[in-house]
């Protein structure tokens, strides 16, 4: 045997091993589109139900990412940067919601911030409820995307080339200072494909969803719901709606793929001195 | 090629490629339920197994219209327990069952409220208040078409204001996929009522809601048919099942989960 011939089935394999998770992975969303005609799909996007959930979607989704990437930074640098006690638990716990099915999330969330939970009971005494209204669905969202964004952030921070943080130190730049001129541009790619993933989460959530904040069109009926609902009486309508939301969240997915490295590259050019 | 790179690219041939879906065993009955069928059914199943040693049945619990949509798409059921006539219709529409669809239970319409009764609803009209957080199923899901009968036909009463159902109705927060999704949401009082079968009312909900009953006059009576679909694996199996639940001990296991039996000796008033 060879080393010639080892090669060629290794790389075959590979082949084979790939093509099956290609067929896997973009078949059914090949099929989907093919169900259903453009015609159809243009008529339910007129329908003033099927805008107010993708508008609803859209308001949610940007709201819990916002919140996400404010709140996540923090943390995101805290475990790239610090050594501390108790670090590990502290990341299994932010790890917690990627592996928790998403209705545990929604159960624990009312547990915790329903009007009889450990929270909510504080929160309803100042007039904040969060089950059945639009605010619930964006923390169910928050709780399932900040995991996505903090890995990302955290490997970005991670792999910013020391010497860098360390020339700003001498030059005594204060961390503030050292995060806003080199950390933080520096590991920007990360941060923005952090925000697209949990971004993406957000607008895919469903269980957490419909267990929180229920479902009601308007309030809190997001395109995943809406398809789920739809999909109990019509699967036709359902599919169209699902087409709807798979074309809008490729069309997200790629605007950011192709989007951050020209971002950083104008940013860089913003930053380079004038010759 | 090495062995090992034949074997692997083998593996991944067959498992890609032959076709070893997962068949329950032969002995198995496969029961497709709706989800206020839940509790009982897992009861008769019990007795079923005792019965017939050796064979095994499983559930799928769901909302009817979604286990209808789930066998369209060639879901293996060899039994199906619909919660109103009309996902039966369905499935009897696509040519899954030609045979007989009795109906083997009834079923009827209860508002429940949380124990600690946050909105103090202590009356149907106390529904109509302005901020009640009600909670219905869907439309599409059996038990919240019947529910919005119920207020309709309450509307029409000579007790009740002419717009009562359209009053109440505003004041619905969620619309949920099925039955258990409105008890479990006014089980942890996070909703001040909603409409459920009363046999969803069992003893481990009981402890945590009270009930309103609606008037007989104004209340909807489900009938739930049951059949043994045409491409069942275990036909016979599902004959069987479907004659322990029509039989008269399967009907007594439902009156104790608080349906209405349908047998002879006990007739089922219609509204």
């Amino acid at each position: 045997m060879t080393h010639h011939r080892v090669e060629l089935g290794v790389r075959l394999l590979a082949g084979v091993l790939g093509g099956v998770l290609l067929v896997l992975l973009g078949l059914p969303v090949v099929s989907l589109v093919l169900r259903i005609s453009p015609g159809l799909l243009l008529d339910r996007l007129s329908e003033p139900p099927v805008l107010e959930a993708l508008r609803l979607s859209l308001v949610t989704s940007l709201a819990a990412t916002a919140a996400v990437v404010a709140l996540g930074l923090p943390v995101a640098y805290l475990l790239a940067m610090r050594e501390f006690p108790a670090k590990r638990a502290l990341e299994a716990l932010i790890d917690l919601p990627m592996v928790l099915p998403p209705t545990v999330a929604g159960v624990a969330l009312l547990t915790a911030f329903g009007r009889n939970g450990l929270a909510g009971r504080v929160l309803s005494a100042f007039g904040v409820t969060l089950p059945f209204t639009t605010l619930g669905v964006v923390v169910a969202q928050t709780f399932v995307a900040a995991p996505f964004f903090i890995s990302a952030a955290r490997a970005g921070f991670t792999e910013v080339d020391r010497k860098y943080l360390d020339a700003a130190s001498t030059l005594r730049a204060s961390p503030v200072r050292a995060f806003l001129m080199v950390l933080g541009p520096l590991a920007t790619p990360a941060l923005l494909a952090g925000a697209a993933t949990g971004w993406a989460r957000a607008l895919g959530e469903f269980g957490a969803t419909i267990t929180f904040a229920g479902n009601m069109p308007g309030v809190t009926q997001t395109m995943p719901l809406a398809v789920y609902l739809a999909l109990q009486s019509d699967l036709d309508a359902a599919i169209a709606l699902s087409v709807l939301l798979l074309l809008f969240s490729l069309a997200i997915l790629l605007t950011i793929r192709l989007g951050p490295s020209r971002l950083t590259a104008v940013i860089a050019r913003a930053r380079r001195p004038a010759r | 090629m090495t062995t090992l790179a034949r074997v692997m690219i083998a593996l991944v041939g067959s498992a890609v490629l032959a076709p070893t879906p997962s068949e329950p065993a032969p002995d198995a009955v496969t029961v497709f339920a709706a989800a206020s069928l839940t509790d009982s059914f897992r009861e008769l199943g019990r007795i079923f197994e005792q019965e017939h040693p050796g064979t095994s049945v499983r559930f799928s619990f769901a909302g009817s219209q979604q286990l209808a949509l789930q066998m369209e798409q060639g879901a293996p059921a060899d039994v199906f327990a619909s919660a109103d006539q009309r996902w039966m219709d369905e499935v009897k529409d696509k040519g899954l069952v030609t045979g007989a669809t009795p109906v083997f239970v009834r079923n009827r319409l209860v508002v429940i409220v949380p124990r600690i009764n946050p909105a103090r609803i202590s009356k149907l009209e106390d529904l109509v208040r302005h901020g009640t957080k009600l909670v219905l199923a869907a439309d599409q899901v059996p038990v919240g078409k019947y529910s919005r009968e119920v207020l309709k036909k309450l509307a029409a009463s000579p007790t009740f204001p002419p717009d009562y159902d359209r009053r109440v109705l505003a004041n619905v927060v969620s619309q949920e996929e099925n039955v258990k999704g409105v008890v479990s949401k006014v089980q942890l009082g996070e909703a001040d009522a909603g409409i459920v079968y009363r046999s969803d009312v069992t003893p481990a909900v009981a402890r945590y809601i009270s009930e309103l009953e609606i008037p007989a006059a104004s209340n909807v009576t489900a009938e739930y048919p049951i059949a043994v679909l045409k491409s069942a694996r275990n036909a016979d199996g599902g004959r069987r099942f479907v004659q322990l639940v029509r039989s008269a001990a399967g009907q007594r296991i439902l009156k104790v989960h608080r349906f209405i039996p349908v047998t002879a000796s006990e007739p089922a008033g219609h509204p």
